[in-house]
C-alpha cells in the first residue's frame, strides 16, 4: 500500500508551520487518530494531540480534516479516500500546542445557561424520590442530552467566528436539553440568559454546527426551538 | 496553592464525590484531572447499572447480594456488598433527580435488562451509553456549585503524606508545563483502573493506572492486583467494547462452526455466565481451533450474533454498538456476525481501603485525611471478578460515600502551614521531572518503546491463563523494564503540553503497578475468579480464600494478607451457571 502523507500544521507557542510526515499503513480500517498515534510514537514525539477513549464518546480530538472538523478517532482512511491528509487545530479556539486547542470558554459558556436539572435543591439531594419520565417526554430532549461536549460545532459556527461573545452551539442546545427536560423547572432563569444578543438571536441559521456534530446532536434545530419557545411566551419547553 | 478537598480523578466516582461534597459543606473542593474533566474512561461504560430498583418476588437486595458474592468467587467483602446493595438503588435515583435520561418504561419507571451473573433483570441503563450519560449529567451538575474548582489537564506527580496523614500533591499543568504543590486538609483519589497495563483493551488510552504506582511509593498498599478482568467481547483488532448489553438484550456467541458453544461451558445462563468464564470459553474455543482468524492482525475470535435480534432492539436498545460495529469492523450487525474476542477491561484490585473508602496504610491503619473511591480501590465488592454493571454502581456509591465523608473531615480539620518540607518536595519533583527526566542526553529508549516491552511482558507473561513457569520468566522482563526506564528518552525538550514528559510519567507509575499485579499472581497458587492457573485449577479455599496486600518495602514489592469478611454467605459453592 502506499505512503500516507500526513500534513499537520503545527504551532509550538511562539511560531506556526506545516509539517509533513509519511506514513507506511497496512490497513485503510484504521483512523485518522491512529495515523496520528503512530507518527507521536514511531517519528516524531514531540507532536501534541489531545485524546483518550478512540471510540468517538470522549470527545478529545476534534480537529479539521481536509477543511471539514471532525473527530479523529471517528475518520476512517477508508472514508477520505486521498493518499494526503492534512490536519488543522480547531477553528476559533486558541492553540496551546500543535493541534491542541483551549476550549475552556466553551465551558465557561455552558455554565452561562445553567445545564443542570433546576428545581428544589433539597429534594434533590436530601429525598430519594423516583421523579418518574415517560418515553415521550424523554424523546423530547433525548437527541441534545448525546452532546460530547468536543467544540466541533464551536469550531465550525460562522458567528462564533466573528462575535466571541455569542453563547454558541453547544451552550444553547444545553440550554435547551435542560429546559426541555420534564423534570427541570428552570425554563424562566434560562429564557432570560438566552433571550439576548448573546443568545439565540445571534443565531444566522447557517446550520454548520448541526452538519458537523459527531453525535448526530443538531444543535441549529435547538436554536430555532427556543427562538419558538421565546416568540410565544412559553412557560415550559 | 490551597484547597479544603481535593479529588484526584474525574470520571464517575470523582465527579459524584465533587457534588456530594459541595452539598455537604461549604467548603473549597478542587478536582484535579490529567484529562479534562468530562472527558475520563467512565465515559465509556455502555450497559448500565446494577440496582434493585422495584422489589418484587423475583428479585431482592439479599439476592443482588448473593450473585455478587458468588460473582466475586467469594473474595468480595461481604459488609461491603451489603452496602453496595442497599446503596445503589438510592444512587440510581439520585442519578434520575439530577438528570441521566434513563431509558424507560412506558409508565415512567426506569427500564432494566439483563446483565451477566445477574439472577434477574436489574441493570439500569440509558441506551447503551450509560457511562457518557451519568458523566455528562454529572460534569454539568458540577457546574451549579461555586464551590468547585477544575483544574483540567494537572497531572498529579506525587502525593505527599506525613506520619500517617495526607498533607498534599504536586501536579504539572499540562497546558503551561508548570509543576504546582497543592496543599489540603483532605483528598479522594478516584483515577481509575489501570487497563493499559495490557496492549489488548478495551480502556481508553488514558487508563494507565501511574496512580497506583504512586501509591505504592507514597507508602500506600495495593490490595488484589492480580484480579485483572477480560471482557468477553472487544471488537478485532481495536479492542472496542461491545457491551454486555448485547447479550443481555439476547445476542448469542458462536464459533467457526456456527455453535453457541457457550452450552459446554455454562449451559444454564449460557452467554450471560460471569464474565470470567465466558472469557475463557471464547480463548478455549479459540485454542482448539474453533474460532475464525482475523486476517490482516491475525487474532483469533468468535462471532457476537445479534442478527436474530432485530431492527427495533439494535436501535433502541443497543445503538452505539451497532454504531461502532459498522463504523470500525465496517459489519452490519443485522446481517453479519461481529468479530469479537476477550480484552482486558478491568482492575478488579485497587488502593488498600476499608468498607467506606477510607485508604489504609499496609499495616491496615488509615491515612488521616485520604479516601480512594471507584476503579482505583479495593473496596472489595468485586473480589476475584466483578459482574457486568456492578462498577457504574460502585463508583457512585463510593463517590457518594467518600465524598461526605471527607467533607465533614475538612470541615473540622486544620488547614496545612505552607511549610518548608513541602515546598522541598515540590522542588524535589521539579528537579526529578524537569532537570532529570526531560534535559537526558540523548541516545537513550524512547517512552512507547518501552511500553510497547511493558504491555507484551503482561501479555504474555499474566493473561488470562497464567503458569508458574512463565510467570516466572515474566517478572524478570519487568525487573529489567524498570532498570531500563532509568535511561528512557523523552524527546519533546518544551514546557507547554509536553504529552512525551506526561507519557514518561505515566510509564514510570504503570512499571510498580503492573509489578504488583505479577507479585500478585505468582504467588496464589490457586484458580479463582479470573486469575486462573493452569498449574493451580482449582479454588483452594483453605489456603488462598484472603486478599493479598502489596506494598513496597525498601523499594521492593512485599505481600501480606488479610481475611475476607464474611457475614451471611458461608458456604461457598463451586460456581456453576
Amino acid at each position: 500500500m502506499p505512503a500516507l502523507t500526513v500534513k499537520v500544521k503545527r504551532f509550538d507557542g511562539r511560531k506556526s508551520w506545516w509539517q509533513e510526515y509519511k506514513v507506511d499503513i497496512k490497513s485503510r480500517k484504521i483512523s485518522v487518530l491512529d495515523v496520528l498515534l503512530k507518527i507521536k510514537e514511531e517519528q516524531d514525539p514531540t507532536l501534541a494531540v489531545r485524546y483518550s477513549c478512540r471510540m468517538a464518546i470522549c470527545g478529545s480530538c476534534g480537529m479539521v480534516i481536509n477543511g471539514v472538523p471532525r473527530l479523529a478517532c471517528q475518520t476512517l482512511l477508508a472514508e477520505i479516500k486521498d493518499d494526503t491528509i492534512t490536519v488543522e487545530p480547531m477553528w476559533n479556539h486558541r492553540v496551546i500546542k500543535d493541534l491542541v486547542v483551549d476550549t475552556e470558554p466553551n465551558f465557561e459558556k455552558l455554565r452561562k445557561v445553567k445545564p443542570y436539572t433546576i428545581r428544589d435543591l433539597k429534594e434533590i439531594y436530601e429525598s430519594d424520590r423516583e421523579i418518574g419520565q415517560k418515553p415521550e417526554e424523554l424523546e423530547k430532549y433525548y437527541n441534545f442530552a448525546y452532546c460530547i461536549e468536543c467544540g466541533l460545532c464551536m469550531a465550525a459556527c460562522p458567528v462564533v467566528a466573528t462575535n466571541p461573545r455569542f453563547l454558541g452551539p453547544m451552550a444553547l442546545a444545553a440550554a435547551y436539553r435542560w429546559s426541555a427536560d420534564s423534570r427541570d423547572q428552570g425554563w424562566p432563569v434560562r429564557a432570560k440568559i438566552v433571550d439576548t444578543d448573546e443568545g439565540v438571536w445571534s443565531c444566522h441559521l447557517a446550520y454548520t454546527c448541526s452538519a458537523v456534530c459527531p453525535r448526530g446532536v443538531d444543535p441549529g434545530f435547538a436554536i430555532q426551538l427556543v427562538k419558538a419557545a421565546l416568540m410565544r411566551r412559553a412557560k415550559k419547553l | 496553592m490551597k484547597h479544603d478537598l481535593l479529588i484526584i480523578g474525574s470520571g464517575i466516582a470523582g465527579l459524584r464525590a465533587a457534588l456530594q461534597a459541595a452539598y455537604t459543606a461549604k467548603i473549597d473542593i478542587a478536582i484535579l484531572s490529567k484529562v479534562q474533566v468530562m472527558r475520563s474512561h467512565s465515559v465509556s461504560a455502555e450497559g448500565g447499572m446494577s440496582a434493585v430498583l422495584y422489589p418484587d418476588k423475583n428479585d431482592s437486595l439479599e439476592l443482588h447480594a448473593y450473585d455478587t458474592v458468588k460473582g466475586s468467587d467469594y473474595l468480595a467483602d461481604q459488609d461491603a456488598v451489603e452496602l453496595l446493595v442497599q446503596m445503589a438503588p438510592i444512587e440510581v435515583r439520585f442519578l434520575e433527580r439530577i438528570g441521566v435520561p434513563w431509558s424507560r418504561l412506558p409508565d415512567g419507571r426506569m427500564y432494566q435488562r439483563a446483565f451477566g451473573g445477574m439472577s434477574v433483570p436489574r441493570t439500569t441503563f440509558a441506551a447503551d451509553k450509560t457511562g457518557f450519560f451519568i458523566m455528562s449529567t454529572l460534569y454539568q451538575n458540577i457546574l451549579r456549585f461555586d464551590n468547585i474548582k477544575q483544574y483540567h489537564e494537572y497531572f498529579v506527580t506525587k502525593l505527599i503524606i506525613e506520619n500517617g496523614e495526607f498533607k498534599g500533591v504536586t501536579a504539572l499543568d499540562l497546558k503551561t508545563g508548570e509543576l504546582k504543590l497543592f496543599l489540603a486538609k483532605a483528598a479522594i483519589i478516584a483515577t481509575g483502573g489501570a487497563g493499559r497495563l495490557y496492549r489488548f483493551t478495551t480502556t481508553a488510552h488514558s487508563t494507565t493506572g501511574e496512580m497506583l504506582g504512586l501509591a505504592l511509593r507514597s507508602g500506600l498498599a495495593l490490595k488484589d492486583m492480580e484480579f485483572v478482568q477480560w471482557h468477553p467481547t472487544a471488537l478485532v483488532p481495536s479492542g472496542i467494547l461491545v457491551s454486555e448489553a448485547a447479550r443481555g438484550e439476547g445476542g448469542y456467541l458462536v464459533n467457526k462452526q456456527g455453535e453457541r458453544f457457550m452450552k459446554r461451558y455454562a449451559p444454564q445462563k449460557m452467554e450471560l455466565a460471569p464474565r470470567d468464564i465466558v472469557s475463557r470459553a471464547i480463548l478455549t474455543e479459540i485454542a482448539e481451533g474453533r474460532g475464525f482468524v482475523h486476517e490482516e492482525s491475525g487474532m483469533g475470535y468468535v462471532g457476537l450474533d445479534l442478527r436474530h435480534l432485530g431492527e427495533g432492539v439494535l436501535n433502541q436498545k443497543i445503538p452505539f454498538i451497532t454504531e461502532l460495529a459498522h463504523k470500525y469492523v465496517g459489519v452490519d450487525p443485522l446481517e453479519e456476525l461481529i468479530p469479537v474476542r476477550p480484552a482486558v477491561h478491568y482492575t478488579m484490585g485497587g488502593i488498600h481501603v476499608d468498607t467506606y473508602g477510607r485508604v489504609l496504610a499496609p499495616d491496615g491503619s488509615w491515612v488521616r485525611g485520604l479516601w480512594a473511591a471507584g476503579e482505583a480501590a479495593a473496596v472489595s465488592v468485586h473480589g476475584a471478578n466483578r459482574l457486568g454493571s456492578n462498577s457504574l454502581s460502585e463508583c457512585s456509591v463510593w463517590g457518594r460515600l467518600t465524598g461526605e465523608a471527607a467533607a465533614k473531615y475538612a470541615m473540622e480539620a486544620p488547614t496545612p502551614a505552607t511549610d518548608e518540607r513541602y515546598i522541598k518536595a515540590a522542588q524535589g519533583e521539579e528537579s526529578r521531572i524537569f532537570d532529570k527526566l526531560l534535559h537526558k542526553e540523548t541516545g537513550g529508549i524512547s517512552v512507547y518503546e518501552l511500553k510497547g516491552r511493558l504491555q507484551d511482558a503482561m501479555e504474555q507473561h499474566f493473561g488470562p491463563f497464567r503458569q508458574g513457569s512463565t510467570m516466572k520468566e515474566g517478572i524478570p522482563k519487568l525487573l529489567k523494564i524498570r532498570e531500563d526506564f532509568a535511561n528512557v528518552r523523552v524527546e519533546d525538550g518544551g514546557r507547554v503540553y509536553n504529552q512525551n514528559l506526561k507519557d514518561a510519567l505515566e510509564l514510570d507509575g504503570m512499571i510498580d503497578a503492573a509489578l504488583a499485579v505479577a507479585y500478585g499472581a505468582l504467588a496464589r497458587q490457586e484458580s479463582r475468579g479470573a486469575h486462573y492457573r493452569l498449574d493451580y485449577p482449582r479454588r483452594d479455599d483453605e489456603n488462598w480464600l484472603k486478599h493479598t496486600v502489596a506494598f513496597f518495602n525498601g523499594g521492593q514489592i512485599q505481600l501480606s494478607y488479610i481475611p475476607v469478611r464474611i457475614t451471611k454467605w458461608t458456604k461457598f459453592e463451586e460456581r456453576k451457571y
